[in-house]
Parts: structure tokens; C-alpha cells; sequence
């Protein structure tokens, strides 16, 4: 376990700059993905508890 | 004077013989494209809309064609799997949403693998536990001389036995000048109302999933391909685009000539019913699922192990042995092994991870599709291979067209009957 979290710190670590130039147009994009996400979990919470009252 | 006829024909010769090196990756990915689940829509359209959905199949042939070219460049360059690309484009959020992502979702996925596959052996008196057991076993003894040409050609013969609906389609006589004005002159016949919107959604999404770009990308690395090969790559890629629109459109024809109108809810049913009226039909069918089911599940599985090997570091190549890549391999081994244990737990959803499954394909698919059009837009990346303004302007429209039809039919799986 310990060493499983060591890698993913690893991972992190190597991972944490973003290799390409973020020009305005990428930013956008990303922002826009995580909206998207933050709706589609959002949608998926409300199917489920919806379905646990029922 | 200048070069002579056998030049040509020996320039001709090399060129093919370089193509049938490089050939396997794009037919591999776009035929196991036509999976269980897929065969599954292809055969409900078919009994519901006869052969109006037959253009839809054709269309989407390029459309998967203009995503996965994508692929090819961005692999041959950069020598990266999509989620290695991913991690080292966008940092360790995106890189692992997208690694959780694609591995849930390919657990899942290949949970439908296993239900076509044992739906269809169970036709010919097959338990599902010896289907299981012996497809695992299958899957894991292609890899177990550790070289990826042995691989790749197995599954290309997987891949030729998919393309037995074209035949089979023969075999039913269908009257081809009503396929052809049904199905080849793009119209609604049967209106565009919410009923034929949500196949449409359907077949949109069964044509692009998620899986389908980390192992292409993945895939031209492990072969080895450079970029000098991505001009047979391309053509690869083409080809397999056609045998994906063959085996759907195919599949379409046969069911809407024999079982017109039938309220089938799966391929099994409609094997079984097919049977009923041509015993070899039907039998090339059930033979068809089992082939998907397996395609899929060779290739789905291969996905995950792919991307987490390249993200952890360990050897991730199918040219290596099993005692030389360990956790690749028992990585894989521990997802099929996942998926058939759901597939046999009495009572368990199956229906609903079926309908789910498309859901949590959907929460990865835009982020995807969308690193894939950014990456290629980056010089630094992909050097002279970047976009140009065309295959731009035409990734955008398919990326967004994509996006908003398989949101919607997620949304329209997850609450029924929300659009009318």
C-alpha cells in the first residue's frame, strides 16, 4: 500500500507541469470539460437518489 | 528515358508488401468497433426501422474513419499511449479521470462482451461458466508466446470470421432495389420522432466509445510503427472503417428482411427467432454475437492494460513474455476475471450496467475526443502532422455532433421517456 501511494505520488511528481502551451483557446476547452463533468455527476447523483427514495 | 513498367510494378509490389506489415491496428479497432452491444442496436434498429438506419451505418463509417486517423499520427510520433499523452499533455487530474474512466468503463463493457458471448453459446447448449472459462483462457493464450505479430494475426482472423453477415445477407434474399431505396437514400421513412432520435443517438454511440482511441494509439506503439507508416496506417484505418460499415449494414438487412417489426430486445433473441425461419441464418448469427463478444473483450481488456502499464511504468508491451511483463498481465487477467464473476453473480443487474455502461462511456468520450483534436493542434507534439484547417474544421463538427448526441442519449437512458 505504502508503495502503491509512494507511485502514485511518483506519477504526480513527473506529471505535474503540463507539457503543452495552454493558450486561451485550450483553458476554454478545459474549463468547458470540467462543466461538463460537474453536470454529468450531478445528473448521475440526482438518478441515485432519486432511486434510493423510490 | 524514364522508369519502365517493372519499376512501377516492383514499386507497386514493396508498397503493398509494406502495407500488409503495417495493416492490423485500424482493422482490429474498427471491426471490434461492431462488438456485442453493437451488433445488439444494429439488430433492434433492423426489426424496428427496417432498412431506413442502413445510410446512418454507412455515414458513420468516416466519422469513426476522421477519429481514429487521429490516432495513427499521434501515436507514430510521439510513441505514447493515449493515457501516457494525456498525463503528460494536461497534468495528473486529466490524466487520472481518464485512467479511471476508461478502466471502469472497460469492466463494464466488458461485462456486455461476456453477456452476448454466453447468450450466444447458450443457443448451442454452452454453460455460461465453460463460456467464460474458456474465452479467458483463449484470451490469455494468444498472448502467452509474447509476440505481438502472433496477436495481431489471431485477431485478424477474429476479424474476417466478424464479416460472416455479408454473406449471410445474401442468404436471405432480400429484394435489393427496396434495401437500396430504403436504405441508401438518406430519409426518415418512419419520421424523426423521439423513438427514432434515440436509435439514432444509439448507433452514434455505439460507433465511437472511448476505448476505441486509447487502444488504437496504443496499439501502433506497441507494433512499433513510425512515421513513415502512417500513410498505410491511414489506409488500415480505411479499410476497417469499410468492414465496420459491412457488418452493420449487413446485419440491418438481415434482420429487417426476416424479422420485420419483431420487438426483439437483444442479437440472442434475434438469432433465436432467425433460427425459427432459416436454421443456417440464424446459426451464422449466434455465431456473429459470440465473435463480437470476443473481439471486444480481447481488445477492451488490452485497453486498460495498455494504459495503466504506461502510466505505472511497467513493461507493457505484448512482445514481451508473461514473466517479463507480470503486472500487464495479471492486470488484464483481473479484469476479464471482473467482468465474467458479474456476468455469473445470480440476480445481478445485468440490464441496468448494460444501459449504465453507455452513461459512464459518455463522462470520458468529450474529454477524449477532445485532448485527441487539442494534441493534434500542437506542433511541438506532432511536428509537420498537425491538423490542417480541413481535417480541423471536420474533427470540431464530428467531435461536437458526437458529444451532443451520445450526452443526450446518456440523459435519455438515465431518465426514460424524458424526451417524450
Amino acid at each position: 500500500m505504502t508503495r502503491a501511494i509512494g507511485k502514485i505520488r511518483e506519477i504526480n511528481r513527473k506529471y505535474s507541469q503540463p507539457r503543452i502551451h495552454l493558450s486561451r483557446t485550450v483553458k476554454s476547452s478545459l474549463l468547458m470539460l470540467r462543466l461538463y463533468l460537474i453536470f454529468l455527476v450531478l445528473l448521475l447523483l440526482y438518478k441515485l437518489v432519486t432511486t434510493l427514495i423510490r | 528515358m524514364g522508369p519502365g513498367l517493372y519499376y512501377y510494378y516492383r514499386r507497386f509490389r514493396k508498397q503493398l508488401a509494406i502495407l500488409a506489415a503495417v495493416i492490423g491496428p485500424g482493422i482490429i479497432v474498427m471491426v471490434a468497433d461492431n462488438d456485442a452491444g453493437g451488433i445488439t442496436t444494429y439488430s433492434v434498429t433492423g426489426a424496428q426501422f427496417l432498412y431506413s438506419f442502413v445510410w446512418v451505418e454507412i455515414l458513420l463509417g468516416p466519422v469513426a474513419f476522421v477519429c481514429q486517423e487521429m490516432t495513427v499520427r499521434l501515436g507514430a510520433i510521439t510513441k505514447r499511449g493515449h493515457a501516457e499523452a494525456i498525463f503528460d499533455a494536461f497534468g495528473p487530474f486529466w490524466g487520472w479521470f481518464s485512467l479511471m474512466d476508461l478502466t471502469l468503463t472497460d469492466v463494464l463493457t466488458i461485462v456486455t462482451e461476456f453477456i452476448g458471448m454466453t447468450a450466444a453459446m447458450q443457443i448451442f447448449g454452452v454453460p455460461p461458466l465453460l463460456t467464460e472459462i474458456a474465452v479467458i483462457l483463449l484470451i490469455m493464450a494468444m498472448v502467452i508466446q509474447g509476440r505481438y505479430w502472433t496477436w495481431e494475426k489471431i485477431v485478424l482472423i477474429f476479424c474476417v470470421v466478424n464479416l460472416i453477415y455479408v454473406p449471410a445477407a445474401f442468404l436471405v434474399n432480400p429484394h435489393w432495389p427496396t434495401v437500396f431505396q430504403q436504405g441508401v437514400i438518406p430519409g426518415f421513412p418512419f419520421g424523426l420522432n423521439s423513438t427514432v432520435f434515440f436509435f439514432l443517438m444509439a448507433n452514434v454511440g455505439t460507433t465511437i466509445a472511448p476505448w476505441m482511441i486509447f487502444f488504437q494509439q496504443s496499439a501502433i506503439v506497441d507494433k512499433g510503427l513510425k512515421e513513415r507508416d502512417i500513410k498505410y496506417s491511414r489506409i488500415d484505418t480505411a479499410i476497417g472503417s469499410v468492414f465496420t460499415i459491412l457488418v452493420a449494414a449487413f446485419l440491418v438487412i438481415i434482420v429487417a428482411t426476416l424479422l420485420p417489426g419483431s420487438n426483439i430486445q437483444d442479437a440472442a433473441t434475434a438469432s433465436i427467432r432467425v433460427m425459427g425461419i432459416n436454421k443456417y441464418v440464424g446459426t451464422i448469427m449466434a455465431i456473429g454475437l459470440f465473435d463480437a463478444g470476443l473481439l471486444g473483450a480481447v481488445c477492451i481488456s488490452l485497453t486498460s492494460s495498455w494504459a495503466f502499464g504506461e502510466v505505472f511504468g511497467w513493461a507493457h508491451s505484448l512482445n514481451s513474455k508473461v514473466t517479463q511483463a507480470p503486472w500487464f498481465y495479471a492486470f488484464r487477467l483481473l479484469v476479464l476475471v471482473i467482468a465474467a464473476i458479474i456476468v455469473l453473480i445470480p440476480g445481478a443487474p445485468l440490464v441496468e450496467i448494460t444501459l449504465f455502461v453507455q452513461v459512464i462511456a459518455v463522462t470520458l468520450l468529450p474529454a477524449a475526443l477532445s485532448f485527441l483534436l487539442i494534441l493534434l493542434n500542437e506542433e511541438e507534439v506532432v511536428g509537420k502532422h498537425k491538423n490542417s484547417l480541413l481535417q480541423n474544421i471536420l474533427g470540431v463538427v464530428i467531435v461536437v455532433a458526437i458529444i451532443i448526441l451520445s450526452t443526450l442519449y446518456a440523459i435519455s437512458t438515465l431518465f426514460p421517456g424524458l424526451f417524450g
